[in-house]
């Protein structure tokens, strides 16, 4: 075989094997098209807040504080007299953008260690893997907390702290992927015509290694603003008065006798969210790796 | 049996590189501050003699090789500095705090199984079936919660509505502690068992699909005598190490439940600590948990090893 047709044997294998194996249409998915539409909603909510939200989230009036629902508030004001609603509107806007921006580092950061480890192997994965041990010692709060502590509170911290935390992961299933996938005929084939380890990493590797990563993406960022909550509910998070459900539910808490909608509300948004997510995770899942579903 | 556990020095040996990245990720904490860490730290009370005696504590005025070198010293004097805040050493009060959060941990694990054993069952007996797609329902509410969301639900639902269990708080006797400690123990537990239900619910399916179920079904076992004599103990094998790697996100999920329940232990310590910028405490409790992680890795190795004569890390790892 001439190295063209090695070559060309390759791509037509990478090309076989990457992208879309799934057999029925991606709207049949159930999980998919559940997913999709729940967290298009909320997008549209966050995106939409300065429209749909009946006050000014962080506008003070002392006068109609802890306001019970009612037609003008329907979900009640809170201590300082700010409308519930339009702040689970606006904080809507901070968690998601917070979450998905979130996701982004680690996801680069862990595929790019995780492949090289797994594709090079010897003393190199050892080292890695050995870092990425001792990272995983770490329990994830644990790590948020101290680094956001350590590095000062803001939504730059929080990107730091979560990335510092989570790369292990895509780091250990890529690298678990890349095993695999570089002992596949259309591996061997691209390194005996010669091409770069970059190249074959990239081009040849890559495409069929990310869908688990990015299946696990999906399921990351649900954790990622389970933390952003969990900070800002911790008051470590985004700075008041910004409004955000971790905070707000941790205000509603104060008044949990006589306003318990307020620290109930905004932990139902996130189960809502987290379900959209998880649902969009699995229907991808089948789209991408159907053949790993039972 | 024994031959079996001679993985043991060797993991063990394994594990001292994780534990020195450890101590080393923590030391470096306190670089990680901006500037002058004496002075980020002190804040608004720092004047400079303040800042000289803190520099002079924390030794950062000293090489950063030597730095290190005095911390794992005196790490292994099992000295982990001194508080800013309580002017004590940051070892006792990490031990003080232990016994609650170890305690919060064992009886959210034990709750966690008496939720995960029955649903998984309940499930894997049909699976597909209705009781199977409400445990998923189950196991996809309690992942999709945040954890001190459900705690305060708790509080809300049994502690304000029905006053059966306290808001918070840890009590005197060993009877009040796990009175006291069954809410935030409950809250650990709906975190924990979805995760604990996946595995054990898809293991017990295969279980249940083999020849030796058949012929235990045969010779008239059914229901809890099938589960309890038969399907449970192979069952639980790869749920093991489940709960193992999961014991991380367990200790972390104590910590943040510490809070809402107002509990004494290692959480609270350090949650206080970063509100008054106690830094060696912060780093003390940070090392402790981590290091505890490292361990019940380990544990949980040679557990599953005793467990399932078919392991044998030993080998597994020399071929």
């Amino acid at each position: 075989m001439t190295t063209v047709t090695t070559l060309y044997a390759a791509r037509r294998a990478r090309r076989s094997t990457a992208g879309s194996r799934s057999l029925k249409p991606w709207y049949r998915n159930g999980s998919l098209v559940a997913g999709i539409v729940i967290v298009g909603l909320l997008v549209l909510a966050a995106l939409l807040a300065p429209v749909l939200s009946p006050y000014d989230p962080i506008k003070q009036d002392l006068v109609n504080a802890l306001a019970p629902p009612s037609s003008t508030h329907l979900l009640g004001t809170d201590k300082f007299g700010r409308d519930v609603l339009s702040r689970l509107l606006w904080g809507a806007r901070v968690d998601l953008r917070v979450g998905f921006i979130a996701v982004l580092i680690p996801f680069v950061i862990g595929t790019v260690v995780g492949g090289v480890a797994g594709y090079f192997g010897g003393w190199l994965d050892t080292v890695l893997m050995r870092i990425v041990d001792v990272f995983f010692a770490f329990p994830f709060y644990v790590m948020v907390i101290v680094l956001v502590f350590v590095l000062g509170s803001g939504e730059a911290s929080i990107y730091i702290a979560i990335a510092a935390v989570s790369w292990v992961s895509y780091a250990k299933i890529v690298r678990g992927e890349v095993l695999v996938a570089k002992e596949q005929d259309y591996v061997v084939a691209a390194r005996l015509g010669g091409l770069s380890h970059a190249r074959i990493l990239v081009r040849h590797i890559g495409p069929n290694v990310l869908s688990q990563a990015i299946i696990y993406g999906m399921s990351d960022i649900v954790m990622d603003i389970m933390a952003i909550v969990t900070l800002g509910y911790l008051g470590l998070g985004i700075a008041p008065p910004t409004a955000e459900w971790g905070s707000i539910i941790s205000d509603g808490q104060e008044f949990i006798t006589t306003q318990w909608q307020q620290a109930t509300i905004p932990g139902l948004a996130v189960v809502v969210t987290s379900l959209g997510l998880s649902w969009l995770g699995d229907g991808l899942s089948d789209l991408l790796s159907p053949e790993r579903r039972k | 049996m024994l031959h079996r556990l001679s993985f043991v020095p060797g993991r063990l040996l394994q594990s001292v590189p994780v534990a020195f990245g450890v101590t080393l990720l923590v030391f470096f904490l306190a670089h990680l501050l901006p500037g002058n860490a004496a002075l980020a730290l002190l804040g608004q009370r720092a004047t400079p003699e303040s800042v000289a005696a803190l520099t002079e504590q924390l030794g950062l005025n000293k090489p950063l090789w030597e730095q290190y070198l005095l911390f794992l010293k005196q790490l292994g004097q099992g000295n982990l500095g001194t508080s800013l805040t309580y002017q004590s050493p940051v070892t006792g009060l990490v031990l003080g705090a232990i016994p609650v959060t170890l305690t919060l941990l064992a009886y959210a694990l034990v709750l966690s199984l008496a939720i995960s054993i029955p649903l998984s069952a309940l499930a894997s007996f049909r699976p597909g079936g209705g009781r199977d797609l409400g445990v998923r329902a189950f196991t996809l509410l309690g992942q999709g919660m945040p954890q001190f969301w459900v705690g305060i639900m708790l509080i809300l639902l049994l502690a304000v509505g029905l006053r059966t269990f306290p808001v918070g708080g840890y009590g005197e006797t060993a009877g009040e502690h796990l009175y006291f400690l069954f809410l935030p123990s409950l809250t650990l537990a709906i975190a924990m068992s979805p995760t604990i239900i996946r595995s054990l619910r898809s293991s017990m399916i295969t279980v249940l699909e083999s020849d030796y179920v058949g012929t235990a079904k045969s010779k008239g076992a059914s229901g809890v005598s099938l589960l309890t004599g038969h399907v449970l103990r192979n069952a639980a094998i790869p749920t093991v190490s489940v709960i193992g790697v999961n014991l991380g996100y367990l200790v972390g999920g104590s910590l943040v439940i510490e809070r809402v329940f107002a509990l004494p232990g290692l959480g609270s310590l350090m949650i206080n600590s970063i509100f008054t910028r106690d830094f060696p405490t912060v780093q003390g409790v940070t090392l402790f948990v981590a290091l505890f992680v490292v361990v019940v890795g380990i544990l949980t190795d040679v557990i599953y090893t005793i467990l399932d004569p078919r392991v044998d890390l030993g080998r597994a790892s020399s071929a």
